[in-house]
């Protein structure tokens, strides 16, 4: 599983770090997503999956392999 | 195209059912996902009533925020059927790209982290508000007393705004959000708040303070366009939040079960508040107009139509939410519409969260027989308002006899 984000679609509504903040973040300055672990294990990926579905902006995408 | 014809509605519904207060008109559910209703100048317009569609549409860049584009879903006493273009700085009625640069200054203010700092201040602030409810015993309005107050002082905290005008603030954003205010009330809030607002920028540009509006003012924004930023920040955070807070608590009094999760299970507390948000819709209809034409459940919306969408039948959508009319604190089931979707979500949600996180089990924990003063059909509910809840909530706690 791969996790790619697209900062510039990202609207810093926080969505993702609420749902899985051992995944995203916001860096500081513009509130913008972070992806903190692109690559995470099998077990994170329902949360993963979930986080890019809440994202309000369409900006995170999960997608299969290593 | 599908020819099946829509199902249509006299107009759009607000009443709520008799005797379910928390539920939205029963007219929706019938409807879903889409219908047909006139608007108020009795142009055709449309109805999203089902979750799916009501995410497609919020969160496609076809359908547009922009005033001068929408006509008004349900009539406005003194309000043109047009509107004119909101004001710079206005971005929840603007598109991408001139929405981005606005919301792009203030994303950094709102993060997760940023929020989450904040939540021992909001905690004082709680504290203090029961602290003075406890002093001065029941029966208490607690709209007045705790739900008005506390988001009130917060966001003038980080906005910069002295404590000294909050006042000024609570009666300006209940003027916005009153059905009842006359155009030229209306029109009278706005510019006083403006005035206001235009000496509070000027201030902050001389002797900056460590707060969002002095920040701003480092930026590239016009004079206009910062006064409208703060003027939305003010009138997007007030009334929504203590809203939330007082039919939140209205709604857990009559579900005493549901009650005693929030006050006694700290682990429930996160999930407890989205299903209160999912289960309340305070924002309960949102709006867009199509740019071009646009296919939506097999029907085409023809550009510029106006397409009203009801965040609260949307919310109660079994397809998404099983057993929907439930409130159920221990659901798990992220991603209700309360706080919009697409590039306009609500931008201080974290804060909200970390305000409501603290309210409602606060106010449980210290006031545990919490109960209602007056027979629940006697509330004050604001059917008609842009944001619902309850005008007034007479509450009471204490030994018998403290009541009514
Ligand atoms: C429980 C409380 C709140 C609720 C239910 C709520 C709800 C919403 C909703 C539904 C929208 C989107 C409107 C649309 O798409 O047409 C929105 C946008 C917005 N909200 Fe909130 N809100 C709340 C609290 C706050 C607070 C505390 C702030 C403080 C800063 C805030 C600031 C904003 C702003 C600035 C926007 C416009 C965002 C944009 O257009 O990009 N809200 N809110
Ligand atoms: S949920 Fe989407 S829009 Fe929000 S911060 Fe994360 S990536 Fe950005």
């Amino acid at each position: 599983m791969r996790i790619g984000a697209d900062r510039d679609r990202c609207i810093g509504a926080g969505m993702c770090v609420l749902t899985a903040a051992d995944l995203f973040d916001q860096d500081e300055e513009e509130g913008l997503v972070r992806v903190l672990d692109g690559a995470p294990a099998a077990d994170r990926e329902r949360d993963a999956l979930r986080a890019a579905r809440l994202c309000p902006s369409g900006a995170l995408a999960v997608t299969d392999g290593a | 195209m599908t020819t099946a014809p829509l199902p249509e509605l006299p107009g759009m519904p607000t009443a709520r059912p008799a005797g379910h207060p928390f539920d939205p008109p029963e007219e929706l559910a019938g409807v879903r996902p889409l219908a047909r209703i006139p608007l108020a100048d009795r142009t055709p317009g449309w109805l999203v009533t089902g979750f799916a569609a009501a995410r497609a549409v919020t969160s496609d860049p076809r359908f547009s925020t922009r005033s001068e584009l929408q006509r008004l879903v349900l009539p406005r006493f003194g309000m043109p059927d047009r509107m004119p273009p909101a004001p710079p700085g206005m971005f929840l009625q603007a598109d991408p790209p001139e929405h981005t640069r606005y919301r792009r200054l203030l994303t950094g203010r709102f993060t997760v982290r940023r929020m989450r700092l904040l939540t021992e201040r909001v905690e004082r602030t709680v504290a203090d508000h029961l602290d003075a409810m406890e002093r001065a015993g029941g029966p208490a309005d607690l709209v007045t007393a705790y739900a008005q107050p506390v988001p009130a002082l917060v966001i003038c905290e980080i906005l910069g705004v002295p404590a000294e005008d909050h006042a000024r603030f609570n009666g300006a954003a209940r003027t916005f959000n009153d059905p009842a205010a006359t155009a030229e009330e209306t029109d009278r809030a706005w510019q006083e708040l403006y005035a206001y607002l235009r000496d509070l920028v000027a201030a902050k540009r001389s002797a900056p303070t460590d707060d969002i509006l002095s920040e701003l003012t480092d930026s590239d924004l016009t004079e206009e366009e910062l006064v409208n930023v703060a003027t939305l920040l003010l009138a997007a955070g007030l009334d929504t939040t203590a809203n939330m807070i007082a039919l939140g608590t209205f709604a857990l009094l009559l579900h005493p079960d549901q009650l005693a999760v929030m006050r006694d299970e700290p682990a429930a507390v996160d999930k407890g508040v989205e299903e209160l948000m999912r289960y309340l819709s305070i924002p309960h209809t949102g709006q867009r107009a199509a740019l071009e034409d646009v296919e939506l459940e097999g029907h085409t919306i023809k550009e510029g139509d106006t397409v009203a969408v009801s965040l609260a039948a949307a919310n109660r959508d079994p397809e998404r939410f099983p057993d929907p009319d439930r409130l159920d604190l221990r659901r798990d089931a992220p991603g209700h519409l309360s706080f919009g979707h697409g590039v306009h979500q609500c931008l201080g949600q974290q804060l909200a969260r970390v305000e409501m996180r603290a309210a409602f089990p606060a106010l449980l924990r210290r006031l545990p027989d919490l109960r209602l003063a007056v027979p629940p059909e006697e509330v004050p509910l604001r059917s008609e308002a842009d944001i619902y809840g309850v005008e007034a909530l007479p509450v009471t706690w204490g030994p018998e006899g403290g009541g009514r």
